[in-house]
C-alpha cells in the first residue's frame, strides 16, 4: 500500500480498540519471567557455552602481540577468538568502528578477544590471563580542543549540515534585543536495563542469533556483511528487548562475537556485554558545544535565529544534529543553522533517544528563557508569539501537517498553574527550599519508514500478526494487536502478535520514534489485503464490507470470518510505503513541558517537585503506554538536566564512570508527580493511522524546563549540563542561595 | 572471577583459625562489596569463609550502659532497632541514608566498615592505582577526582571512604571488637581503626591478617539532638559528596563527623570546639590542611553549607 495522499476516513477512526487505554498484552509474560530474553534462550540453545569479551586497554594504537597460552590452558576454556583467527571480516554499514578490533585499536574497550568456556566464571577468569601487548598512540579526546578542526559533515539522517534563509548576520546585528550564548551537553550513556546480549548457533552455514536488537533487518544485513555471508543465511530473533534507547539500533560486538565464537567451538555460544563494558564498548550520545543567537524586537518576536553545533566522533562517524529543531520550531525571516564534526578517538557516538532535539532543546529552550527575560515577556507567551504554521526556512508553501503547539502551551500552562509563577527569580521560599517554575517547548520530528507485516485468521476467527518489528519496552505488541483487532473487528484477546524475527516481513523497526506509527500502518496495509480476501470469499464488495464482532457484514448479511478462513486459515501480506507527503508538509510532534523545582538554600541540591506536559502527536494509539513513554522520557530529561554525564578522561581517552554506581540516572526518589495531557489530534498526512511518533517527544525540552525552573528559583543561569551542585555553588554569589 | 573454595564456618574460633591457615582466605558477610570486587577481578581471594552463621548478629546492651552491635547485624536491622533509634538516632539516620533497601538488607556492620573506596579508577583494572596495585601510580589525582577526598590524602592516593554508617560511629566514639587467629581479643577505637593512605594506600585499617571483627561497641548514650545530613548528586542511592553527622547538646556544644571528605570518617577536635561559633568556623576547623584538586575543591564550600543546613535543622528542632 502506498501512502501518498492524505488519509480519508477509515476503519481505525471507529476507535473501538485503537485509542483506548489498554494493558500491555505482553505484560503477564514479562512479570512472570516467562518472556525469553536473549541471554536466556535455554529453550532454543540449551547447550550454549559462555563467551567473555576482552576490551582494549588503550584508546588508540596497535596490538603488538597476543599471548593466549595461559588463557587457553585455563580450566574450562573451549576457544579464543581474536583478529588473528577470526578470518577476514568486513564492517557493517551502520558501524563506525570495527566490532572486533586488532591489530588497529580504534577506541578504548573495543573488543579485542572473546574467551569461550564452559561457564561464565571460567570464561571471565581466563580472560584475565590473556596477555595483550599494545603500542599506544596519541589520540584526540577533547571536543573543545578539537573544535577548530571540525568540518561540515555529509548530509545524513538529520539533513544537511547547514541551512540558511534570509540574511542572519545583518538581521541579528540590527535586532533591538540579542541573545548570544554558548551551551554544552556531555556525553551520555543509554543505561538501558538489559545490556547487549546474544546467543548464537550455527547449523551448517545457517546462523541463528537470539539477540536484543531494535532493528532486525538492518542488523541481520550488517552481520551477514561483516561475516561475508549471504543475508539469507542469517536468522535474527529479537522478540523481547530490555530497553534500547538507540543503543541497540545496530549490530554490536555481542552479536558478532557470539557468531564467531559459536563457529570456533562448534556449538552455541552466548555473549553479553558486561555492564562496566557497555559505555566504552558500545555507542553513546555525543557531547555537544552549542552557540545560540537570537535577534528579536522588544516584544520578543524573533527576526533572526542561529544555532551552531559542534560534536565529535571517530573517523567516518556522524554528528549530533542538535540544531534540527531550530530549523522548524520558531518564526524568523533570517535563519542559520550549522553542524561541525570533529574527529575524536573516543568510543563511537551515535543515536540516543531523540538524537538531535534532546540536546538541541537543552540549549535553544534556555536561550528562549533568556530572551523572555530580556524582553520582559512571559516565557509561555514568548513561545506563542513565535509560533509559525509553516516550515520557516521554506515559507508558506510547506505548511505543517498539523501543529497544535500553541494549544499545548496554553492548556499545559493552565493545568500546571503557570500563572502562579513569580516572574522574578529567587523570590519564592518554602522552608529550606527556593522554589521556581520553568517551561520549555517540546519538539521532535515525525519520521516514517517503510514497514511490512503479514496477518492471518484461522478457522476459529483468531488473528495472528507477524512482522520483524520490535518491542523495546514501548508497547509495540499491544498497539499492533489493537490495529489488527480494529481492522478485522475482533476483540484484542483474539489477536496474537509475533515480533522480532527476520523470517517475518521487514518492518520499520524501533527508532527515531517512527516505529509505532510506521509499523501499525504496515499492519493496517496487510489487514486491508486480508479484508479484501475475506470479502471476496464472502462474496461482498471489499469497500462496503464492515468488520465487527468477528463477522464480516454487508447490508443485513453477515458471516463469521473464521468460517471464511476455513481450516487452513487465510493470510495476507503487505507493506506501507510512504510517498512524498513528508516533503510537501513539515511533519513534527509538539508539546510543552512545565516543571517546578526546589533548590536547597544551603546545599544547592535540586529536587524536582512537579512536572507537567501537554503533547500533540497525532492519534494516540494506546494512551496508557503512550503516557508511560512520555513520563519515562521526562524522567530521562531530568537525568540530562541534573546528573547524567560520561566523564571523559582525556589522558587515557575513555569514559571513567562506566558503571551504574557512577553513571547516575534518576531513581524513584528523584521523580515526583508527572502529569501528561495528550491533545486530540489526527494527522491525516502522517499515515493512515493518523498517528505520529511519541516515544521520544517527552525527552525533548524536559531538561530545559528543569534548567529554567532552577533559574527561576535561584537566579543562577547555568549553561553547562548537567546542572550539578558544584556548578550552582560556583555561581552562588549574588544568587538567592544563602 | 578467580575460582575459589568456600566453607561455612561453624564457630568464631574455627573462622579465625582457617583464615590464618588457608592462603588467600577472606571472610564473606553480606557479600555486597566483596562479590562485586571479585567479579571485577579487583579482589581475588582463593578461599571464602562464610561468617553468616556464627551468632554474631545480636544487638545487646553492655555492662557499661553502651550497646554491642554484632558484626553480622544487617544495616536494615540496626537502623530499625529501637534502642538505636532512641539513643543513637544519628546512627540510624546515617544507615538509612546509605545504599538502597535491598543492599541494606544484606549489608552487615563489619562489612560496611570495611567497604572499599568508590574511586572510579580503583574499579578499572587497566588503570594505574596504588591502592589496587601498589606502586602503579594514582590515576585519580590528575583525573576525575570530583567525588574523592580533600583532606587526609597523600600523594599516593586521594580515595574517599564511602561509608555513611562509619561516620556516625566515629561521631559516637565506637570501638571495633576484634578476635585474632590465636583467639586473642582486642578492641580498637574507631578513630584508630581506619588508616590514612600515606605511602601505603592498600593498607586501609588496623586489622591484621586473619583477624575477624566480632562486634562494634557504642559507649553509653550521649543524649542531645542528632542530625545526619547527606548531600549527593541524586535524591537517593548515591554516595555522599559530603555528609555531616552531628550531635548538639542543650547549651550549644556539639560534635561533628564528616563523610565524603577523607580516606576515613573525618573528625577533628578543633571542629567540635568551634560548635558555638557556627557553621563556617566548624567547617574551617574541620578542613584545616585540606588539599583539594580543582575538581573537588567545591567540597570545602559544600561542607560549610551542609553544616549550615545542619545548624538550621537543629534550630528547627530545638
Ligand atoms: C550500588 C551500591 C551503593 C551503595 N551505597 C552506599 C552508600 O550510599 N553508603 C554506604 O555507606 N554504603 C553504600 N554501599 C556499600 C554497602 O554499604 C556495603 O557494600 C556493605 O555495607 C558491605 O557489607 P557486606 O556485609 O555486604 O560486606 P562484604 O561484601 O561481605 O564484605 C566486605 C569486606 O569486609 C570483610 N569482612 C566482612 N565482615 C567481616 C568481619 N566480621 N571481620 C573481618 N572482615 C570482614 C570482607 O572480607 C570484605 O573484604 C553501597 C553499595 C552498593 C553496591
Ligand atoms: S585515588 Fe587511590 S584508589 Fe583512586 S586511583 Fe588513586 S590510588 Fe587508586
Amino acid at each position: 500500500m502506498k501512502f501518498d495522499s492524505p488519509a480519508t476516513s477509515n476503519p481505525i477512526d471507529r476507535g473501538r480498540v485503537v485509542g483506548i487505554p489498554q494493558d500491555r498484552i505482553d505484560g503477564p509474560a514479562k512479570v512472570t519471567g516467562t518472556a525469553p530474553y536473549a541471554y536466556e534462550r535455554h529453550d532454543a540453545a540449551p547447550s550454549a557455552v559462555y563467551g567473555w569479551i576482552v576490551g582494549s586497554a588503550i584508546a588508540k594504537g596497535r596490538i603488538k602481540a597476543i599471548d593466549s597460552q595461559a588463557a587457553q590452558a585455563a580450566p574450562g576454556v573451549l576457544g579464543i577468538v581474536t583478529h588473528q583467527n577470526a578470518g577476514p571480516l568486513d564492517k557493517g554499514n551502520m558501524n563506525t568502528a570495527h566490532l572486533l578490533g586488532g591489530p588497529q585499536i580504534e577506541h578504548f574497550e573495543q573488543a579485542v578477544a572473546l574467551v569461550i568456556a564452559d561457564t561464565l566464571e571460567n570464561a571471565r577468569d581466563a580472560a584475565r590471563l590473556l596477555r595483550i601487548d599494545y603500542a599506544p598512540e596519541k589520540g584526540r579526546f577533547d571536543l573543545a580542543a578539537e573544535m577548530g578542526s571540525a568540518v561540515a559533515p555529509e548530509t545524513g539522517f538529520g539533513g544537511p549540515a547547514d541551512t540558511r534563509a534570509g540574511d542572519f548576520d545583518a538581521a541579528f546585528a540590527r535586532a533591538p534585543v540579542r541573545i548570544d550564548q554558548r551551551y554544552t551537553t556531555p556525553d551520555q550513556s543509554h543505561a538501558m536495563l538489559e545490556p547487549h546480549a546474544t546467543t548464537a548457533a550455527w547449523n551448517g552455514d545457517q546462523l541463528t542469533l537470539w539477540t536484543s536488537n531494535q532493528m532486525v533487518s538492518w542488523s541481520a544485513g550488517d552481520l551477514a556483511k561483516t561475516l561475508r555471508i549471504p543475508k539469507e543465511n542469517v536468522r535474527l530473533v529479537s522478540p523481547y528487548i530490555g530497553g534500547g534507547f538507540g543503543a541497540k539500533l545496530f549490530l554490536r560486538a555481542d552479536a558478532l562475537l557470539a557468531a564467531l565464537g559459536a563457529r570456533t567451538v562448534g556449538r552455541p555460544v552466548k555473549v553479553a556485554i558486561a555492564r562496566p563494558q557497555v559505555p566504552n564498548n558500545t555507542t553513546h550520545r555525543p557531547a555537544t558545544i552549542q552557540r545560540v543567537r537570537i535577534g528579536a524586537n522588544r516584544n520578543g518576536v524573533i527576526d533572526a535565529i542561529a544555532h551552531d553545533v559542534w560534536s565529535g566522533d571517530l573517523p567516518g562517524g556522524g554528528p549530533e544534529t542538535a540544531a534540527q529543531q531550530t530549523r522548524l520550531l520558531y518564526r524568523g525571516d533570517h535563519r542559520l543553522t550549522t553542524h561541525r564534526l570533529a574527529t575524536l578517538d573516543l568510543p563511537e557516538g551515535n543515536a540516543m533517544r531523540a538524537p538531535g532535539e534532546a540536546v538541541g532543546l537543552l540549549a535553544l529552550e534556555v536561550a528562549m528563557d533568556e530572551l523572555a527575560e530580556a524582553c520582559n515577556v512571559d516565557p509561555v507567551e514568548l513561545r506563542i508569539r513565535n509560533d509559525v504554521q509553516h516550515d520557516p526556512e521554506v515559507g508558506p508553501s510547506r505548511p505543517f501537517s498539523s501543529r497544535k503547539f500553541v494549544e499545548c502551551l496554553r492548556q499545559g500552562a493552565d493545568r500546571f498553574g503557570w500563572s502562579r509563577r513569580h516572574p522574578k527569580p529567587g523570590q519564592v521560599r518554602e522552608g529550606r527550599w527556593l522554589v521556581g517554575m520553568g517551561v520549555a517547548s517540546a519538539f521532535r520530528n515525525n519520521l516514517v519508514a517503510r514497514s511490512g507485516a503479514r496477518i492471518g485468521v484461522d478457522g476459529k476467527g483468531h488473528v495472528t500478526v507477524e512482522t520483524d518489528m520490535t518491542d523495546i519496552g514501548t508497547g509495540s505488541y499491544t498497539i499492533i494487536a489493537q490495529t489488527a483487532a480494529e481492522m478485522l473487528g475482533v476483540p484484542l484477546a483474539a489477536v496474537t502478535v509475533r515480533l522480532g524475527d527476520s523470517r517475518f516481513p521487514a518492518s520499520s523497526g524501533s527508532g527515531g520514534q517512527w516505529g509505532a506509527n510506521s509499523s501499525t500502518s504496515g499492519v493496517y496495509a496487510a489487514a486491508w489485503a486480508l479484508r479484501g480476501k475475506l470479502a471476496e470469499k464472502a462474496g461482498f464488495a471489499p469497500d462496503q464490507a464492515v468488520f465487527e464482532d468477528g463477522m464480516i457484514r454487508q447490508g443485513n448479511q453477515s458471516k463469521p470470518i473464521g468460517s471464511l478462513a476455513g481450516r487452513e486459515g487465510l493470510w495476507a501480506e503487505d507493506q506501507i510505503e510512504f510517498g512524498d507527503l513528508a516533503k510537501r508538509y513539515a511533519q513534527a510532534t509538539f508539546g510543552a513541558h512545565f516543571c517546578e523545582v526546589g533548590v536547597d538554600i544551603d546545599t544547592a541540591e535540586v529536587r524536582v517537585r512537579r512536572m507537567g506536559g501537554a503533547f500533540a502527536a497525532g492519534r494516540i494509539l494506546n494512551p496508557k503506554s503512550a503516557r508511560s513513554q512520555v513520563i519515562g522520557a521526562m524522567t530521562m530529561g531530568v537525568g540530562a538536566a541534573l546528573m547524567e554525564e560520561l566523564s571523559v578522561d582525556t589522558r587515557f581517552g575513555f569514559f571513567v564512570n562506566h558503571d551504574m554506581a557512577e553513571y547516575l540516572v534518576p531513581v524513584h526518589a528523584d521523580i515526583p508527580e508527572q502529569d501528561v495531557l495528550f491533545l486530540d489530534e489526527l494527522d491525516d498526512k502522517s499515515s493512515p493511522m493518523k498517528a505520529k511518533g511519541v516515544g521520544e517527544l517527552g525527552i525533548c525540552g524536559a531538561g530545559a524546563a528543569v534548567a529554567n525552573a532552577i533559574y527561576n528559583a535561584t537566579g543562577i543561569r547555568l549553561r553547562d549540563y548537567p546542572l550539578t551542585i558544584d556548578k550552582l555553588l560556583e555561581r552562588g554569589e549574588g544568587s538567592a542561595l544563602a | 572471577m578467580k575460582p575459589f573454595t568456600y566453607t561455612r564456618a561453624a564457630s568464631v574460633e574455627e573462622a579465625v583459625r582457617s583464615a590464618s591457615s588457608v592462603q588467600g582466605a577472606r571472610f564473606i558477610a553480606g557479600g555486597t562489596n566483596l562479590l562485586d570486587l571479585m567479579k571485577l577481578q579487583i579482589e581475588t581471594p582463593a578461599h571464602l569463609i562464610d561468617i553468616n552463621h556464627l551468632g554474631l548478629d545480636r544487638i545487646e546492651t553492655t555492662a557499661g550502659g553502651g550497646l554491642r552491635i554484632g558484626a553480622l547485624v544487617r544495616n536494615t536491622e540496626l537502623a530499625a532497632d529501637r534502642t538505636v533509634r532512641r539513643d543513637y538516632a544519628v546512627l540510624s539516620r546515617a544507615l538509612v541514608a546509605g545504599a538502597s533497601g535491598q543492599l541494606r538488607n544484606k549489608a552487615t556492620t563489619a562489612g560496611n566498615l570495611l567497604q572499599r573506596t568508590r574511586c572510579p579508577y580503583f574499579y578499572d583494572t587497566r588503570m594505574p592505582c596504588n591502592k589496587r596495585r601498589p606502586g602503579s601510580g594514582c590515576a585519580a589525582i590528575k583525573g576525575m577526582s570530583r567525588s574523592l577526598a580533600v583532606i587526609g590524602t597523600s600523594d599516593a592516593c586521594i580515595a574517599q571512604h564511602p561509608s555513611d554508617m562509619a561516620v556516625a560511629m566515629r561521631l559516637l566514639d565506637a570501638s571495633v571488637d576484634i578476635i585474632g587467629a590465636d583467639g586473642a581479643r582486642r578492641s580498637v577505637p574507631i578513630a584508630d581503626f581506619h588508616l590514612l593512605p600515606g605511602d601505603t594506600p592498600h593498607i586501609e585499617n588496623a586489622l591484621k591478617p586473619g583477624e575477624l571483627i566480632t562486634s562494634v561497641t557504642l559507649p553509653k548514650p550521649i543524649g542531645g539532638t542528632h542530625v545526619y545530613r547527606k548531600v549527593r548528586d541524586r535524591a537517593s542511592y548515591a554516595f555522599a559528596l559530603v555528609s555531616v553527622a552531628a550531635v548538639f547538646d542543650r547549651d550549644g556544644q556539639g560534635r561533628f563527623a564528616f563523610g565524603g571528605l577523607a580516606p576515613k570518617p573525618w573528625r577533628v577536635a578543633a571542629a567540635d570546639a568551634a560548635a558555638r561559633s557556627g557553621a563556617p568556623a566548624v567547617a574551617e576547623a574541620a578542613l584545616d590542611g585540606a588539599r583539594p584538586t580543582p575538581l573537588n575543591a567545591f567540597k570545602q564550600q559544600l561542607t560549610a553549607r551542609t553544616l549550615a543546613s545542619v545548624f538550621r535543622q537543629r534550630e528547627a528542632r530545638a
